[in-house]
């Protein structure tokens, strides 16, 4: 429909000769481009630096790639436990919140009862509940109750973190899955949590996969709750190991920056993956056709 | 956000930290409400019909009232009370009314931190604003490939996790070794052999505000330019034969069709970095000698650092109040988006 009408006049635009505006076009975006992919760009190079490539005062571009920045940064007095901590903290508080939510979502998109308007109203309120400056109080409650540099404490500050948007992003999703479809499997014989299992259940799956992968990032970066809660080394994650390495290895860039390539890169991984959702969501109803 | 970064700015904000929030998502287009199920109890269900959603949504509610609620009464008590280092050690509760609070609004360092603040937000919401709507404008009229290239690289961006990227942007301006003084000499300023970027608070400030800049300018530029996909070429059309410039064409063309976009973004925006706390606090520990302290740094470190619990709480507390009060423009104008609700 619209799609096939369209091409039309873009290719009319694209015929066009080179004007001096169609260079400017194209060289800001390439120079947009390159200022937006240095950073990272520049992290991953200086990675694989040799030492006495980094420390120059004229930066080198090209040199021959080495590991050894890795094996610094991966050879860290407990640099394993952080890793295990920082999977430990995200994955539980995720999983636990894709259940929790699955039920409230369901719940919300599909049961009409009294009060439904007003806990929509407050998942949407919990999702913008001002973390970074609730610290202290938190602080106190774990003190209080012997919490303090605790895993299943942090999880649990991570999974209600997530939870809100999660029951959020899944309630939309169920919503779009045709009740028909559900109404069905019902009228066949199934009992409502059957039909949930068997049919809503499976056309979730791509929903669920991107929801827990954006849940994934915000615990993955979450650093202040952390920085707060958990002093002791053993109960730290990579968050905050990032941040205190540099201190701690004078001024190794080299391996900083293995440092942080290490840590970013699953999110960059996943991230890439998922992008296309978070922006295509914003005009998925407004599509006609 | 991060993650915080983070929906598409018409359902679902996110609390994605900073930008990592920036990722959020926004579901499926639900179908209208008239779809929603009048479910008669069908066969045999164990549970009474009238209790099963309410069953369903008490672990999350309850989830929420602890470790959200809670914390968030817990701050305001803890702003009552007087919590230095003696009475943290010893764990006594001393009730000192409203002192922390006259402490505070009387004290010229606090009014110091809110105005800085302010103007840092101020700057950086216009800025991403600004930058974000150009590039998206930008993506919309590049040839495909172009078009590709650019939102790979804005991607990047977008993705990268903060606590790396604070990292980074501290080896981008490092004083010895960094590539921005090299940049600098290379484009012949003078002064640059071994610039301290970190000396000042106002230049760690800048750097801040690169980084968040940097870090947020995605989320706007290619929600942008999905908003801008919407916008059919009829209009355009219309407007170019009415003779109307590129400037008009944007004011009087795109920014009514995407003015609930602008709106929400600006919002969100300024919501998100106002309380960037890991950005700031990473970047040089409020430092230094507290000059480049933001609100969300300031409360933080008047606890941890100063040991002085109440009066932390105590900006906590008013650091939410303007955040609640920002909010509630925010939640008036996702409310008229979402009807459905």
């Amino acid at each position: 429909m619209s799609s096939t009408i369209a091409p039309a006049p873009q290719k009319l635009r694209t015929r066009k000769k080179i004007t001096a505006g169609s260079v400017a076009k194209n060289v800001s975006a390439l120079l947009i481009a390159a200022v937006f992919i240095f950073p990272v760009y520049w992290m991953f190079s200086s990675s694989l630096k040799p030492q006495h490539e980094i420390m120059t005062k004229d930066p080198v571009f090209f040199f021959e790639p080495t590991f050894e920045n890795y094996t610094t940064a991966t050879g860290v007095d407990l640099f394993w436990t952080y890793v295990r901590n920082s999977l430990t903290v995200t994955v539980c508080a995720v999983l636990l919140a894709l259940l929790i939510a699955l039920a409230a979502s369901f719940a919300l998109a599909r049961i009409r009862f009294k009060g439904r308007k007003g806990i929509l109203l407050v998942v949407m309120m919990a999702q913008m509940a001002p973390w970074e400056v609730m610290v202290i109080a938190m602080y106190m409650i774990s003190r209080d109750n012997d919490m303090l540099n605790s895993i299943p404490m942090l999880t649990a500050i991570y999974f209600v973190m997530v939870l809100p948007f999660t029951i959020w992003t899944l309630r939309g999703f169920i919503a779009a899955v045709p009740v028909e479809l559900e109404e069905a499997a019902q009228i066949d014989g199934c009992t409502r949590g059957q039909a949930f299992r068997k049919v809503i259940f499976p056309l979730l799956a791509p929903g669920l996969m991107s929801t827990s992968i954006f849940g994934f990032i915000t615990a993955w970066n979450e650093f202040a709750m952390i920085l707060m809660l958990n002093k002791e080394r053993e109960s730290q994650t990579l968050t905050v190991w990032l941040t205190q390495f540099q201190t701690a290895f004078g001024n190794d860039w080299g391996a900083t920056m293995a440092a942080s390539t290490l840590f970013a890169l699953p999110v960059l991984i996943v991230f890439i993956f998922v992008q296309r959702k978070a922006v295509g969501g914003m005009t998925a109803g407004a599509v006609k056709g | 956000m991060t993650v915080d970064s983070q929906g598409t700015a018409n359902a679902a904000p996110q609390d994605a930290p900073g930008r990592a929030a920036g990722k959020s998502q926004t579901p499926p287009p639900a179908p209208s409400g008239s779809k929603e199920v009048l479910q008669p109890s069908r066969g045999r269900r164990s549970l009474p019909s009238g209790l099963l959603p309410y069953l369903l949504v008490a672990p999350a509610l309850l989830s929420m009232a602890v470790l959200l609620l809670y914390p968030l009464i817990r701050n305001v008590i803890l702003s009552f009370q007087e919590l230095n280092r003696k009475e943290f050690i010893t764990r006594e509760t001393v009730w000192t009314g409203f002192d922390n609070y006259t402490e505070l609004l009387g004290d010229s360092e606090f009014w110091t931190v809110v105005v800085r603040s302010v103007v840092f937000t101020a700057v950086n919401v216009f800025l991403i604003m600004v930058i974000g709507a150009g590039i998206g404008l930008l993506l919309d009229r590049l040839g495909k490939k172009m078009r590709l290239l650019l939102s790979l690289a804005l991607v990047f961006a977008w993705a990268m996790p903060i606590v790396a990227s604070v990292t980074v942007f501290r080896w981008l301006f490092d004083e010895q070794f960094g590539v921005v003084n090299w940049l600098m000499r290379t484009l012949g300023f003078s002064g640059y052999e071994q610039h301290n970027w970190f000396e000042t608070g106002f230049s760690t400030l800048v750097i801040c505000l690169i980084l968040l800049v940097w870090g947020s300018v995605p989320f706007v530029a290619l929600n942008m330019y999905a908003g801008l996909t919407t916008i059919g070429t009829e209009l355009y059309e219309a407007a170019k034969m009415d003779g109307a410039s590129g400037w008009r064409t944007f004011w009087a063309v795109v920014f009514p069709n995407l003015k609930p976009f602008f709106m929400i973004t600006t919002f969100l925006e300024i919501i998100w970095i106002f309380k960037a706390f890991t950005q700031v606090y990473a970047m040089n520990l409020g430092g230094p000698d507290r000059a480049s302290e933001t609100l969300p740094v300031f409360a933080y470190i008047e606890g941890v650092g100063q040991f002085h619990y109440g009066v932390a709480a105590a900006i906590s507390v008013l650091t939410i109040l303007m955040l609640v009060a920002l909010m509630s423009f925010y939640f008036r104008l996702i409310l008229k988006q979402e009807d459905e609700l």
